[in-house]
């Protein structure tokens, strides 16, 4: 197998049953892999799945199906769970769209960054702790003067770069970042989707970046996939996927996107996708290289 | 001429008192709404559009005062209304929809019954013409099945449903004004260009005026016809939709747009806004803005712009239209396509 695909989704299938009488299907037969240092986008409206994807990924619970292949180990594996989820615990990381919100009020933003490293021991005596927290703090666009700060003294978007800080400081092999601005002002999102890309382009980190719309994925991933009711309906690589859209939702999905533009939006027809019109047991069929649509 | 404007805001100035000092959180604002128009009020979180719709309906808490200026609905000034008179103009002319729909919602009474109240407490008619209202309200907002839907609760709706309901709610006692304060930020984007597409069916149906809050550009410009950009407590630009869209003026206005994923060119960065809006505690002297502004000229820093006229519609507050001021042309991604 090819050694540099980082995550490796096939087939996978989450159900949750909630009673006799009803099992919610999160994750319905998705497959996907991601290269090291690249970024896949992952989009979906509010409850299509993408965060029970993360979360299946991360190891939170055993999928119902299928498998998860992390660097060329299968961590879904239900009879090892427990281990596999000890050795994904620090080489996948995640960011939230709060995680700005639960950094720990009490703690100083050092401490904050500070706790894993000391914890996983990933550097040694107080010397190099600093040196490290500085670098991290630089790598996320923030001075050492925020050393001192308490979380609720510096801005939202202040507070994210931190919690990214914290992330990368365990230098994962994957970073999972389920919906990390859909909480920031969008002139702030531009300035953390931006530190993203240099993430990516300088320090190399591979990322799984969920979304609930189009718009900012054209910009980050190399990469798209499109999800509705826990079905992937349209993969492409980015500059396809938005330049030739195949599914109608991915259509659907694309117009609604506000355009900064009064005129051409008032006359805009925002094309609707009637989920009535969904095939129940489709595949994703390749279209053209690299390019899955279902049908 | 006889003033037509059905709200209007003359020098208006809100503060708060804090432990901290007093807080400059709407600053000399002027603006004026027509009857049937559509005012978008954009601007970063903390620039005082919230505190601005929500003084004109007095919801702000005691410790805020209007300081100076004064605030027309329909013609008669309200600047020093007392509650009582209040809560019959909010039930008659004013109404309103907040970002969160279950600040609105009880989540334990079923939907119809929550805009059965509401027209009752409003509207002089008996529980039957109530209840029929009601579900023609909920038609209007395009909730299928309303008779059906009628006796849900709201926990049975999804976010687009709920703040359909509030609209319903909101609408049913037939105001004049609608403050809609950031009613679609937490939506989906198709759901968001739905309840879009409804407030201004509803605008075209009914002639109401709507002034709808937002800190994003892109979703205003399907719907607004004039739109004024906030920031720190002051109106920075104003003017029709095409003026402020296909000709902005104020740097602010350069970077809210710029910004925007959509209108940035594929293969360049974003452009964002360096830092954030100032503490309103003791606002800077001059241009809030220059510290941010790369365009800053040194004025800007001493002095506090004026309001700049460039058409009949459109005023923008920055240096850089004064006369002795260095030509700058706008980032050229922003042009018409
Ligand atoms: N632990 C759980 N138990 C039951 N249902 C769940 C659980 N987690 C998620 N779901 C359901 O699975 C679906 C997908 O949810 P989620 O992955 O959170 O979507 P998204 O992140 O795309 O908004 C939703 O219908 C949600 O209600
Ligand atoms: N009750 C209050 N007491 C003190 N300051 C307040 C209060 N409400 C709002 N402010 C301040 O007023 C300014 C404008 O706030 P707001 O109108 O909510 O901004 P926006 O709606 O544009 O995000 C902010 O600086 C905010 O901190
Ligand atoms: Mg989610
Ligand atoms: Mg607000």
């Amino acid at each position: 197998m090819d050694s540099t695909i980082i995550l490796d989704v096939r087939h996978l299938q989450q159900e949750f049953h909630i009673n006799k009488e009803l099992t919610i299907k999160a994750i319905d037969d998705v497959s996907f892999t991601i290269e090291k240092g690249k970024i896949f986008g992952l989009v979906g409206e509010t409850g299509s799945g993408k965060s029970t994807i993360a979360r299946t990924v991360m190891g939170i619970y055993p999928p119902t199906n299928g498998e998860v292949h992390f660097k060329g180990n299968m961590i879904s594996n239900k009879k090892r769970f427990r281990d596999n989820k000890n050795y994904t615990r620090r080489n996948i990381q995640i960011i939230f769209q709060d995680s700005a919100a639960a950094l720990n009020p009490r703690m100083t933003v050092a401490k904050i960054i500070a706790e894993p490293l000391k914890i996983n021991n990933i550097v040694k005596g107080k010397k190099e702790l600093e040196k490290k927290i500085d670098s991290l703090l630089l790598q996320v666009g923030l001075d050492s003067s925020f050393k001192s700060k308490y979380p609720d003294e510096i801005s939202g978007g202040q507070r994210q770069r931190v919690a990214i800080a914290r992330c990368i400081g365990m230098e994962p092999d994957l970073i999972i970042a389920d919906e990390p601005i859909a909480s920031l002002d969008i002139s702030i999102q531009a300035q953390i989707v931006t530190l993203f890309q240099q993430l990516q382009r300088e320090y190399g980190f591979t990322f799984l970046f969920i979304a609930h719309d189009l718009s900012i994925i054209r910009f980050i991933s190399d990469t798209v996939g499109v999800m509705l009711h826990g079905k992937m309906m349209e993969m492409a690589p980015t500059k396809e996927l938005f330049e030739n859209p195949l599914h109608p939702y991915t259509k659907a999905l694309l117009s609604a996107v506000p355009v900064p533009d009064p005129i051409y939006e008032r006359n805009k027809e925002i094309l609707l996708y009637d989920v009535a019109s969904l095939p129940v047991d489709g595949d994703m069929i390749e279209v053209s290289p690299g390019h899955f649509v279902y049908q | 001429m006889i003033n037509k404007a059905i709200l209007q805001l003359k020098n208006l100035s809100i503060s708060f008192d804090t432990p901290n000092g007093e807080v400059e959180a709407v600053r000399n604002v002027n603006l004026s709404l027509q009857k049937g128009e559509i005012l978008a009020i954009v601007g970063e979180s903390g620039c005082g559009k919230t505190v601005l719709s929500q003084s004109v309906l007095k919801l702000l808490p005691k410790t805020s005062n209007i300081k100076n200026g004064q605030i027309f609905v329909e013609g008669e000034d309200i600047t020093h209304y007392k509650e009582k008179k209040m809560r019959n103009l909010r039930g008659s002319v004013l109404s309103m929809v907040f970002q969160d729909p279950m600040t609105t919602l009880n989540p334990t009474i079923p939907i119809g019954k929550q805009i059965t109240e509401s027209i009752l407490k409003h509207k002089r008619v008996s529980r039957e013409e109530a209840k029929e209202r009601a579900i023609e309200m909920l038609e209007l907002v395009g909730i299928d099945d309303p008779i059906y839907r009628f006796n849900l609760q709201p926990h049975f709706f999804s976010g687009g449903m709920r703040q359909r309901c509030v609209l319903a709610i909101a609408l049913a006692s037939d105001p004049k004004i609608l403050f809609a304060d950031e009613p679609t930020t937490s939506l989906d984007v198709t759901v968001q260009a739905k309840i879009l597409d409804l407030l201004l069916d509803i605008r075209d149906k009914t002639g109401i005026s709507i002034v709808f809050i937002s800190h994003d550009l892109g979703v205003v410009a399907r719907i607004a016809d004039k739109v004024a950009v906030m920031y720190a407590g002051k109106v920075v630009e104003m003017g029709t939709a095409e003026e402020v869209f296909y000709d902005p003026c104020h740097p602010y206005t350069w970077g809210l747009l710029g910004a925007l994923p959509s209108s940035t060119i594929e293969g360049e960065n974003l452009k964002s806004i360096q830092g954030m809006p100032p503490v309103m505690l003791d606002p800077p002297p001059g241009d809030a803005f220059a510290v941010r502004n790369e365009y800053a000229l040194k004025i800007d820093y001493a002095e506090m712009p004026p309001m700049f006229q460039i058409t009949q519609t459109h005023f923008a507050a920055t240096w850089l239209l004064d006369e002795r001021a260095p030509i700058v042309k706008p980032p050229i991604s922003l042009k018409r396509r």
